[in-house]
């Protein structure tokens, strides 16, 4: 016989589980038999019975756990230990896991091993801690929230780079990861073209595009708005070409963002080189000398990005239908003489920011909430004057309201009260499908486009509405359905961003027809 | 994972803030979570910064070291019933014009109805006083010195008044070395504790300090320490969470002190009173388990760095926390709160008294409210189901920081008690502790009136994290 014995003081087990314990210690291969119990004087004199109470067992008391193990011949007593003590630990918890609720990221990540992705959309204030928890516990980050400091957006960029993971915001709305649409995205076919985009809805046109040409995404990193900027210096960006470059999945990769940085464009181009892959950049009004000498593919607008992308991607007779230039002369010649301006009113920045370029590009002057010329800024609570576009996606209309593709009530009031003012002849507004976007934003909207039309008809005016309508046959709502209702109303269609631009631009513009 | 091994995976998402992306994400298919967030600290931002500040890594290191140590004590502690003493006898400090009291520090003038009931009675008791009016007097005079059980090494039930006279528990954990001490259940509804005073009330005082406690003492030393913290897991795996429910550890006590109690030197008349009086009701052993959690809580006290609750204690006007890492007596406090469950006949929620007495130091230990889902029998308390009983339990675990091993739930698989509070946790989640305890009446006089549920004031814990913050970072 050779027996071990142990003590563990101050160790309590109830006796019916170490009953179970006992049963499944003396199961164990190599054990003759074992006993696992307190250390009463009952279990002692029990012990002493069979012979088995070892010496260092006499002093063992109530609180006392012991272990005694006689084990088979040629096993040594000791190596069964561990075995035993393993049989200590107490098993899962009864019941099932479905109905568990985690208040935080942490205890939410350590419950469920396969989390790989936090999407985070709470007030600005704690986006930033939470964005870190989630880094820290190894998830790729889609931070939705806006007005979050750009100095912890530096900090939480340079935190992900070190790790290895995505942080794709803040103010990040679109991302297709595993061909997942996330927060403000399109059901698109899947791919081989990979976008990176610091605009959101850029990203949204973009891919809405490359699926009507018949092509798909393979993935869609959002950056935010700001990664471009001097301070975050498109480290996003950046880590966003790589990973395309290094996906197999991916065969042609689009870059969108607003102009960035000078600083920043130098580093995000030198990317292209290496990537070894043909990339494509829409840098919205950008130049094309930079792109061409970086070895890129200038795209010129968001039509042109998408069709440059699927041509490389392995489909080069891809094409799209130009401006119908009868229909904008039409337009035109219904317009009373003092009625020369357009509004814009949208919910997309950069559907918005493209037709202000068309407008801009033709030498008018635009008044917005989003210029860059400080002399033709609009703050967000005042009247038009000219021609004016507004991005009611804007911090400055969002901060404290849910964003406009939610909640349209702030652009509903606007499209009537631009529907008073006797300069006004066309109204531009975007209608955005798709995962997180309102359920049905045309329906919503019919109402004051209707009221609106009536206002102008009633003096006498004939008012352009000009809708877009972005979205794919994949979408809920699906776009056949939302064109077909705005042509219900009187409203006239156009079939991209690019083309909504040239439209506006064609209306007021006698001879700019493309 | 990195971003190509993201590509190559199933997508996992955790979702935080809007519940509209965990449809979109389940129409796709996409496994996701939704938190049930708040922010963080209530959403103020000194609370919030001190928060981050204790989070950075090599705080966050300092402090998981400490708070190891600290949750190692409460677990391996072990407090032993080794006595019974008169409170002048055994209780450090106490001196015959001394009253502690349950909770923070408070001033006779600002105690709560039922805590100024129980000191007139005391003062009565103790002679001091010949009546209550003189004892009015008395109380105000400054001739009473009041002084919290918590800063005595005692903890008080209810209003938990104790005077020179009256008999303590001697619970000394054997592990550290260090000794706790509570009075003795009066049991019934129209007691001291509670706020109750009259001449019925002090008849059982006296028979208490007369032949209640000497026989317990005596007992005591005949039969040898019993230890408290066996007969707690056994309490616990029968049903009771050893706050509110003290059915299984009433019976546990009694069978370890009954074979003493009929060998001491009392009449049998005596001996029968004292069984019957322990039989009359299933708190008896309530105060036991208070300081037999006492005991190990206090080895957990005054850790360097540690951001362990080590104590949780109402005066009825104010609810105070002591973390480990504030050695001493470095009090942090909000206002009491109300105490929501079911009432007596008779008598209605805004006849209730704020939350009030040491008990809570039961929850601190990790049973109590932390244990519900040990007690199935009392989910009245908590509103009714078994369910609502197990998540109490569970969310507990979200704010602590190990399991107790030597203290299990059968229906949870075993899980050992949710031990160790963290007061980062606490904030970082906006989940406060939950106590059972019971309800006294708002007027001095009266005495218990129901029992229920309720929780610390929230700004105990900011107090405090701003304070470790100070302190750490």
């Amino acid at each position: 016989m050779s027996v071990t014995a142990l003590v563990k003081k101050n160790t309590y087990i109830d006796s019916v589980s170490l009953m179970s314990i006992s049963t499944k210690a003396n199961a164990i291969a190599g054990v003759s038999q074992a006993f696992v119990a307190m250390g009463t004087e009952k279990n002692k004199e029990v012990l002493k019975s069979v012979g088995l109470l070892a010496p260092e067992l006499e002093a063992a008391t109530n609180g006392d756990l012991m272990i005694v193990v006689d084990a088979e011949a040629g096993v040594a007593p000791e190596e069964l230990v561990p075995a035993i003590e393993e049989l200590l630990v107490r098993k899962a918890p009864a019941g099932g896991a479905a109905d568990v609720t985690y208040r935080t990221i942490t205890t939410a990540a350590q419950a469920n091993d396969g989390a790989n992705l936090a999407v985070i959309a709470v007030n600005g204030a704690y986006a930033a801690r939470e964005a870190r928890k989630a880094l820290e516990n190894g998830l790729h980050v889609m931070l939705f929230s806006d007005n979050v400091p750009v100095e912890d957006e530096v900090a939480l960029k340079a935190l992900a780079h070190e790790k290895g993971l995505l942080m794709m915001g803040p103010d990040c709305g679109t991302a297709i990861i595993n061909n997942v649409g996330l927060c403000f995205a399109n059901a698109v076919r899947p791919g081989t073209i990979g976008v990176v985009a610091a605009s959101g809805t850029g990203s949204q046109e973009v891919s809405v595009r490359i699926h009507a040409l018949g092509a798909g995404i393979s993935q869609l990193i959002g950056t935010g708005g700001r990664d471009l900027s001097e301070q975050v210096g498109g480290v996003m960006m950046i880590d966003g070409i790589r990973a395309l470059a290094a996906d197999p999945g991916t065969e042609a990769i689009v870059l969108v963002s607003k102009p960035p940085a000078p600083s920043v464009e130098k580093k995000v181009l030198a990317e292209i080189a290496t990537a070894g892959k043909p990339v494509v950049v829409y840098f919205i009004g950008g130049s094309e000398a930079a792109v061409a000498a970086a070895g890129g593919h200038f795209a010129a607008s968001s039509q042109d990005a998408a069709l440059q992308a699927v041509r490389l991607a392995g489909d080069p007779e891809a094409s799209v239908p130009g401006l119908d230039v009868a229909r904008a002369d039409a337009a035109r010649a219904g317009f009373a003489p003092e009625q020369r301006y357009v509004r814009g009113l949208f919910c997309g920045g950069t559907l918005c920011d493209e037709s202000m370029f068309a407008l801009l590009d033709a030498g008018e002057d635009v008044w917005s909430n989003i210029q860059k010329d400080p002399a033709f800024v609009l703050a967000a609570g005042s009247p038009s004057k000219g021609h004016t576009f507004l991005d009611f996606g804007d911090d400055e209309f969002t901060n404290g309201r849910p964003h406009p593709m939610i909640d349209p009530s702030l652009r509903l009031a606007r499209l009537v009260e631009e529907a008073k003012d006797p300069s006004v002849a066309a109204v531009v507004m975007d209608f955005v499908l798709g995962f997180g976007a309102h359920e049905d934003p045309v329906g919503v909207t019919i109402p004051a486009i209707t009221e609106a039309k009536k206002i102008a008809a009633d003096a006498g005016r004939h008012l352009e509405i000009v809708g877009y309508v972005l979205g794919t046959d994949r979408d809920t709502p699906n776009a056949a359905a939302q064109i077909a209702a705005l042509e219900s109303v009187g409203v006239t269609v156009t079939r991209s961003s690019t083309e909504t631009g040239q439209y506006a631009r064609a209306i007021v513009r006698k001879g700019h027809n493309a | 994972m990195s971003i190509t091994e993201l590509f190559g995976s199933e997508l996992n998402v955790i979702n935080v803030g809007l519940t509209m992306f965990e449809e979109d994400l389940e129409a796709q298919g996409t496994k996701v979570t939704t938190l049930d967030w708040t922010p963080p600290g209530g959403g103020d931002p000194t609370v919030i910064a001190a928060l981050d500040a204790l989070e950075a890594p090599d705080v966050a290191a300092r402090i998981e070291a400490a708070n190891a140590e600290a949750v190692e004590r409460i677990i391996t502690a072990q407090p032993m019933l080794v006595g019974f003493g008169r409170a002048l006898d055994v209780v450090p400090g106490m001196t015959p014009t001394t009253i502690l009291h349950a909770g923070p520090p408070i001033t006779w003038e600002r105690m709560s109805g039922p805590m100024k009931g129980a000191v007139l009675g005391a003062i009565v008791f103790e002679g001091l006083a010949a009546d209550l009016a003189e004892a009015e007097k008395v109380a105000a005079s400054g001739q009473i010195t009041f002084s919290p059980c918590h800063e005595h090494d005692c903890v008080g039930s209810m209003a938990g008044v104790t005077s020179a006279s009256m008999y303590m528990h001697i619970v000394r954990n054997e592990t550290h070395g260090n000794v706790a001490f509570t009075n003795l259940s009066e049991q019934l509804a129209k007691i001291l504790r509670m706020g109750a005073n009259d001449e019925s009330v002090l008849t059982r005082l006296y028979w208490m300090r007369d032949v209640l406690g000497p026989m317990l003492k005596e007992a005591l030393e005949i039969g040898g320490p019993v230890d408290l913290r066996l007969l707690l897991a056994q309490a616990l795996h029968m049903g009771d969470e050893a706050h509110n429910r003290n059915i299984a550890g009433t019976v546990l006590l009694l069978q370890a002190l009954a074979p003493s109690l009929i060998q001491t030197s009392f009449t049998t008349e005596q001996k029968k009173e004292v069984f019957e009086f322990i039989a009359c009701s299933d708190y008896f052993s309530g105060p036991t388990w208070m300081a037999t959690a006492k005991a190990a809580l206090d080895a957990a006290h005054g850790i360097e760095g540690s951001t362990i609750v080590t104590t949780m204690a109402r005066n009825g006007v104010e609810f105070g926390i002591r973390v480990s890492g504030f050695p001493g007596n470095h009090w942090f406090t909000g206002p009491a709160q109300k105490v929501v469950g079911p009432m007596f006949a008779g008598y209605k929620p805004e006849d209730s008294g704020l939350d009030i007495g040491d008990s809570a130091i039961t929850e601190t230990y990790g049973f109590g409210g932390f244990a519900m889902a040990a007690a199935p029998a009392i989910v009245a308390l908590v509103g009714g189901t078994v369910e609502e009983a197990v998540s109490y339990t569970k969310e507990m675990a979200e704010i602590t920081t190990a399991e107790n091993p030597n203290v299990t739930i059968p229906s949870l698989g075993f899980q050992g008690l949710p031990t160790g509070i963290d007061v980062r946790k606490v904030i970082g989640t906006g989940i406060l502790p939950i106590i059972n305890t019971a309800i006294a009446h708002k007027d001095a006089g009266i005495g218990m009136i129901g029992a229920g549920i309720t929780h610390p004031p929230a700004e105990a814990f900011a107090k405090a994290i701003v304070a470790l913050a100070d302190k750490l970072a």
